[in-house]
């Protein structure tokens, strides 16, 4: 292939014909090559990172009458606590109306894993009829058969028409991730509202009364602030 | 007997194929894949099923490292990144040579207090990178706490922090010029995080950020694709 045959025809017939072949050595061009390669397998990443758009809830003070009520049957609280731990609780740890108190009930708080089997199966099961709707629309995507506008406006009527339905309301869900936890469970939980199609969620800050369940069901003071600690040794 | 007549074989093995292909792999590689950015700091990011791709301009990237250190990389273009060096510079009551802007013009990544940025700029860039990821270097990272700072004079000047004021600074000026160029999309945040970074260092952050001075609500949170093998 390398190969190159030269007819010599000058010399006026004095000399003889001579037949050269010329070759070129290519190794050294395929060590090079070689050399580039490894170069760039090594200094370059085939992976663009991904993101994730994560809205938080602003800091300033909203107006109570402004504030949108989370329905207590749909809200879920989840309740990230340290070594890996995942809790949640379904509605109000207290009803102002009923004033039905659950703090001490020990079947409020359940426990919860970041597994396939844990959270996203249960969130799946509350989240039923959205979570169809929306799958269906996410394969459409994913074929190319509708454009990401369309998908946005079509999801958004889905999550719309589900809040109308005021037999089952859809799952809220509150994230409230407690000092003890990492930031990897922050996206794993974020990642499972995505999976679960939820249409809204929240990441906010833990309160004192969550603090009290999960001191309750895991008898660990750490996740008491130092005022409540206080007050128990007293 | 017979005489069995040796034939002399010539070893030469033809590489044109070889070469063809190596070509070829080199190609690929060059036109898919893309540089790893230089890093002070090694992070895992978290992984995730989202499959929104990282702008490639106009990002500020908040790198935040396990023991919670932070370094801001600016993405945008360069005359505004002086701009804001300048303008976080002069709030603190220091001013940069031009051979230290010049030098900052180049940094991918920066994480020093604006108090050692001078001496910081002043050294080669090799001297730089092992500055940074000197895990032992307590003056690392770009301060997130509101103590009081004097100035070159003596004077307290601010409470502020100074993450704070570079994201203020950076937006700032980039406001500015978009209501000249209409054209010029806003700054978008990313947060880089390592995954075991405890929660209470990125909820600082994102407190700091949405604070009233700030207010800015929007992050991207840069992850990693989720395979099979990381789940």
């Amino acid at each position: 292939m390398s190969e190159v045959q030269v007819k010599e025809s000058g010399g006026g017939g004095k000399n003889k014909q001579k037949k050269q072949t010329l070759r070129v050595d290519f190794t050294p061009m395929v060590d090079m090559n070689m050399l580039l390669i490894t170069f760039f397998m090594f200094c370059t990443t085939l992976l663009k990172p991904q993101t994730m758009n994560i809205n938080m809830p602003s800091n300033d003070k909203v107006e109570k009458d402004e504030q949108q009520e989370v329905k207590a049957s749909g809200a879920i609280t989840l309740l990230l606590a340290g070594d890996d731990q995942l809790y949640y609780y379904e509605g109000m740890p207290k009803d102002e109306k009923t004033g039905e108190d659950h703090y001490d009930d020990p079947n409020f708080l359940q426990v919860s894993t970041y597994d396939p089997d844990g959270l996203r199966e249960y969130l799946i099961k509350r989240n039923a009829g959205t979570y169809e709707q929306i799958q269906e629309l996410k394969v459409q995507l994913q074929n190319q058969e509708i454009p990401d506008s369309i998908f946005r406006q079509k999801s958004r009527e889905i999550y719309d028409k589900a809040k109308e339905n005021t037999r089952v309301a859809p799952p809220t869900v509150m994230i409230k991730p407690t000092d003890f936890s990492t930031y990897k469970n922050l996206v794993d939980v974020l990642d499972e509202m995505l999976i679960s199609n939820i249409g809204a969620y929240a990441v906010i800050d833990i309160t004192d009364g969550d603090r009290y369940l999960l001191f309750k069901k895991t008898d660990d003071s750490k996740y008491l602030t130092p005022e409540q600690l206080a007050q128990r040794n007293k | 007997m017979a005489k069995v007549k040796v034939k002399k074989q010539s070893t030469f093995i033809d590489m044109t194929a070889m070469s063809d292909v190596t070509v070829l792999l080199l190609t690929f590689f060059m036109l898919t894949s893309t540089f790893i950015s230089k890093e002070p700091v090694q992070v895992t990011t978290p992984s995730s099923v989202s499959e929104i791709k990282v702008p490639e301009a106009n990002l500020i990237t908040i790198l935040v490292d396990k023991q919670g250190k932070l370094f801001l990389s600016l993405d945008y273009q360069q005359d505004q990144v002086i701009e804001t060096l300048r303008a976080v510079g002069n709030d603190y009551g220091y001013t940069f040579t031009p051979k230290q802007e010049e030098s900052f013009k180049k940094l991918k990544s920066f994480g020093v207090p604006i108090a050692s940025m001078a001496a910081f700029l002043d050294l080669p860039i090799e001297k730089q990178d092992a500055y940074l990821s000197d895990a032992g270097n307590q003056r690392a990272g770009i301060p997130t706490d509101s103590v009081e700072v004097k100035d070159a004079v003596g004077n307290s000047i601010s409470k502020d922090n100074e993450f704070k004021r570079w994201i203020r600074y950076a937006t700032q000026i980039r406001d500015d010029a978009r209501r000249g160029n209409s054209d010029l999309p806003e700054l978008q945040l990313a947060i880089k995080a390592d995954k075991q970074t405890h929660y209470p260092v990125v909820k600082k952050v994102m407190d700091d950020l949405r604070s009233p001075e700030l207010r800015k609500n929007r992050y991207l949170l840069i992850t990693n694709l989720k395979t099979a093998s990381s789940d």
